[in-house]
């Protein structure tokens, strides 16, 4: 009997040994995949089932909070301003997961940095609510008057300020409500989800930071300090007055606008933003040009504290110049290879106006805990060096001239000197998008701006940057520097 | 009348309380965590609790001391061991349920009431040769208490299996008493048959089977608990109650036969219960594939295999996962609760005290000098072990998921009380094997002394 006895014990041993294996499956080799499964509700309990940091404006409202709830999550999480800044402060859903600042300022929000600060151990052991309040450097008046100067036009208006990259303001029509896609009733969050999804108008995207268009003649910015840079011309240059400019390797004539001879001195030119002389600097600067756009950031994202972060601009890429001549003067004139983000714009903008140096652009300005202290604060730091402050004093003069008598005289503010540059940039499938890029005031620049009225807004193919998006530019900037 | 005590009993019984404190500082250590974790929430009688489970290894550790000195040492050790990390886990679970819904004050009573049979069997039961001479009182016990649940007014359905009795204001199960009133009945029955079953007369093409009047008595009783089982929706049970049968029929006849006629006759009637039972379809089509359905027909399973792999190597820690998320935390999934908040380790050590159990065990029947002890702790030692196979199996999706009980682990009044019956069984045995072996090797001391002195005289 006892080898009878022996052997079942064998096998009885051998099938909890298989438990031991199957153990070592299921907990070692697929664990984090079993963890991180979108289905295993353990994910979001861990971020849901705890109090979470506000999101705060720079002018104290209250973007998002989270509120006690009965439900198994303890917390719903509150968009007190809907739609104004879904596109900055984004969502944090059970569903679908998070976007914006709720997802790249996570780990304050949920107090992960407090408490890995070793300054604040002392604090932590007091207990309570250890989260962080993150607060933003957008703010909230002036995003209602950028939406207000919108007036229901499909585009996007972004602030910064160009000597920290703080972004002030940055909205963009149409946006969405956010707080359905925080709802903690999965079905209801799918349904609005997929709705968004469906919407052509696709409201979900963040325009100014995520979707790129052709800047037009708005791009003639870098195109002319580009030019200034590499010596392919001056102050002091003269153009004769063509009506447009044929590029080598093709016959596609580059027309002025309205077909009008333009020419002159470079600022007249700059001015009056004549196609045929910046398409020819383009094609003249061939391989030069590339570095000098991508030292305004183009053929890459600013790192931005947003996530998903931003878009790449693009550019001519280098070495292209010697197969694809037409190109280049297409990039002078900031059509054919060159699109760029709203943000990308403005940071163009922003460039001139803190003498050559773009600064990192970021939403968030600090952290703070619950009793107010500071606890982290976001550091200023150069992006991109775009060009030399000699270049970029020149290049002022340019823009004052354009808002002074050219074609933005419709920013024209009084009492204050801005400096801007239109563009009226063609699209293939519609009428043209109005641009406006502006800083102000020109003398001590607090202030750069860009405004995108995408396919002409509610005038359609009569649209001109000028008339459309300067006009936005004015009213944004005039809320921010206190002009009635 | 006192128990007989040989020179091995101190020795056993120091090693068991030493073991013992072991067992429990375990135990306390798994509270201690868990009030760290969530102290504010912790209820008021939290110490309370502690201190009553901890003392209940002290009351069995007497019990022993007085009713069976000689037992095997490692056995209550154990059992300590996997009802203080069980009692942790419920307790645990216990946090974020309401009032009217927590088990850990009840589970505390049923242990105790365990303790308490077990000390009463080892009172009970002096001498385990007793029991083989009631064999047919036990059948009996034991298709009764089969039977009880289908009674009308006094069984009830449950979680889609008709299982459970009402007596007065508690809820009992009568199938775990039933299995091991039925093991006693076997194991009886095929020690005293053993040579007529493993000889066979009657020769069916190559093999050699024994006449239908040996094999009748035990077939029937075996088929009838079966159909009951099978009738009451008990998947679990029926397969435990096969495997075992088949193995305590090979351990006593040492022949293979029956080990392949029992495979062959559990394959015939797993397919048909597939063909014809939906819910044993329903269980075979989840473990196949539970993320098809996770949602719904697949979720106990998919949940608890969230839990296993959210635990990892070294688990959440005590407290701070979700096991809560996992239906029938407390009693079927109690080893997914574990795995989520003790990892690996945890359910791995969880695993290692079953296999020192069942090993314990399987050493006590081949010590022991007679086929009925012999295969009465062979027997109930391989319920122990192929019950913690058939749910653990279950719930970590290596075999379909079928509703029993995790020993001594699960909260469940029925089956602690079926388990610390085992345990005292399995310790008389021991103490009985340890006294027999004492005795003889006294005697034959005794008859070399006699022989020594007679050679002296020549």
């Amino acid at each position: 009997m006892n080898r009878a006895i022996r052997r079942v014990g064998y096998v009885v041993v051998a099938l909890l040994l298989i438990i031991v294996g199957q153990l070592t499956y299921l907990q070692v080799i697929d664990s984090s995949k079993l963890a991180n499964d979108p289905r295993n509700s353990r994910i979001f309990l861990r971020n849901f089932n705890r109090p979470r940091g506000k999101i705060i404006s720079a002018d104290g409202e209250v973007l998002a909070l989270s509120t006690r709830t009965n439900d198994e999550y303890g917390y719903q999480r509150t968009y007190p301003q809907g739609s104004l800044f879904a596109h900055t402060v984004g969502y944090q859903s059970v569903i679908i997961g998070s976007a914006g600042v709720e997802r790249s300022y996570d780990d304050d929000l949920t107090g992960r940095s407090l408490a890995n600060n070793p300054l604040r151990y002392p604090s932590l052991l007091r207990g309570g609510n250890q989260v962080g309040d993150v607060v933003l450097s957008l703010r909230a008046d002036i995003q209602r008057v950028a939406k207000d100067a919108l007036a229901g036009q499909r585009g996007s208006v972004t602030v910064i300020d160009p000597s920290t990259g703080a972004i002030i303001a940055m909205y963009t029509n149409p946006s969405f409500d956010p707080q359905p896609l925080a709802s903690h009733n999965s079905s209801a969050v799918q349904k609005y989800y997929s709705a968004l999804s469906a919407d052509p108008l696709n409201p979900a995207l963040p325009r100014a930071y995520r979707e790129i268009y052709p800047p037009g003649s708005t791009f003639k910015v870098v195109t002319t300090s580009a030019a200034l840079a590499t010596g392919k011309a001056t102050p002091e240059s003269v153009y004769p007055p063509d009506r447009s400019y044929t590029a080598p390797q093709t016959d596609n004539a580059i027309n002025n606008f309205g077909n009008k001879p333009c020419g002159g001195t470079l600022p007249e030119a700059f001015r009056q933003s004549c196609n045929a002389v910046f398409a020819r600097l383009g094609v003249e600067m061939g391989e030069e040009f590339v570095p000098e756009l991508e030292g305004f950031g183009f053929n890459s994202a600013p790192e931005i504290d947003l996530s998903p972060g931003a878009a790449v601009s693009v550019g001519p890429q280098v070495g292209s110049f010697k197969n694809d001549k037409p190109s280049f003067a297409l990039a002078g004139i900031g059509q054919g290879p060159v699109a760029g983000t709203p943000l990308q714009m403005a940071l163009v903008a922003a460039a001139i106006a803190n003498k050559g140096i773009i600064m990192k652009p970021h939403v968030g300005e600090k952290v703070t805990d619950r009793e107010g202290k500071v606890v982290s604060r976001v550091k200023p730091s150069a992006w991109k060096k775009a060009t030399s402050p000699e270049i970029a004093a020149t290049l002022t003069e340019f823009m004052l001239s354009v808002v002074n008598s050219g074609t933005g005289t419709a920013a024209r503010i009084p009492g204050i000197a801005v400096a801007g540059k239109t563009g009226t940039a063609q699209s293939p499938g519609g009428p043209p998008h109005a641009w406006f890029i502006a800083f102000a005031p020109a003398e001590a620049p607090r202030f750069a701006i860009s405004v995108i009225i995408e396919r002409g807004g509610s005038v359609g193919d009569e649209a001109t940057g000028g008339r459309v998006a300067a006009p936005v530019a004015a009213k944004v900037l005039r809320a921010l520097l206190g002009v009635k | 009348m006192s128990a007989v005590r040989t020179p091995l009993a101190s020795q056993r019984r120091n090693a068991e309380l030493g073991l013992g404190v072991v067992a429990i500082l375990v135990t306390v250590g798994g509270y201690l965590l868990l009030a760290l974790s969530s102290a504010p929430a912790l209820p008021s009688d939290f110490w309370f609790f502690l201190a009553f489970i901890s003392s209940l290894f002290f009351v069995a550790h007497i019990g022993v001391r007085f009713l069976a000195p000689n037992a095997e040492p490692t056995l209550l050790p154990l059992v300590t061991m996997l009802n203080g990390l069980g009692f942790v886990m419920i307790s645990r679970l216990d946090l974020v349920l309401p009032e009217s819904q927590r088990t850990a004050r009840t589970q505390a009573v049923w242990i105790a009431v365990g303790i308490g049979v077990c000390c009463l069997v080892l009172g009970l039961v002096r001498n385990i040769d007793a029991l083989r001479r009631y064999r047919s009182i036990f059948l009996a016990l034991g298709v009764g208490a089969l039977l009880l649940p289908l009674l009308p007014g006094l069984g009830y359905e449950a979680n889609n299996a008709r299982l459970w009795i009402h007596l007065g204001p508690l809820n009992f199960q009568p199938g775990e008493a039933a299995k091991v009133l039925l093991v006693i009945f076997f194991a009886a029955y095929l020690g005293d048959n053993r040579e007529l079953l493993r000889a066979g007369t009657r020769r069916i093409g190559r093999m050699f089977l024994p006449a239908p009047r040996h094999l009748g008595p035990l077939l029937l009783p075996w088929a009838a608990a079966i159909l009951i089982m099978v009738q009451q929706k008990d998947l679990g049970s029926s397969l435990l109650f096969f495997a075992v049968f088949v193995a305590m029929l090979y351990m006593a006849t040492e022949r293979a036969a029956y080990v392949f006629i029992g495979l062959l006759l559990f394959a015939a009637a797993a397919f048909i219960a597939y063909l014809a039972f939906s819910h044993v379809q329903l269980r075979v089509d989840i473990w196949l594939d539970p993320w098809k359905d996770a949602q719904n027909r697949g979720y106990q399973l998919v949940q608890s295999l969230f839990a296993l792999g959210s635990g990892g190597l070294s688990g959440a820690g005590l407290g701070l996962g979700r096991p809560d998320l996992i239906p029938y935390a407390s009693t079927d999934f109690v080893f997914s609760a574990i795995g989520e908040e003790l990892g690996l380790y945890g359910t791995v050590s969880v695993v290692i005290a079953f296999l020192l159990f069942v090993g314990s065990g399987f050493r006590i029947a081949v010590q022991a000098s007679r086929p009925f002890p012999k295969l009465l702790a062979a027997g109930l030692t391989t319920i122990i072990g192929i019950q913690t196979f058939v749910i653990v199996g279950g719930v970590i999706r290596l075999i379909p998921l079928t509703g029993v009980t995790l020993p001594f682990v699960s909260y469940g009044g029925s089956s602690l009380i079926a388990n610390f019956a085992i345990l005292a069984l399995l310790l008389r045995v021991s103490d009985e094997t340890a006294i027999e072996a004492h005795l003889a090797a006294e005697q034959a001391a005794r008859i070399d002394a006699a022989s020594a002195a007679s050679g002296a005289t020549k």
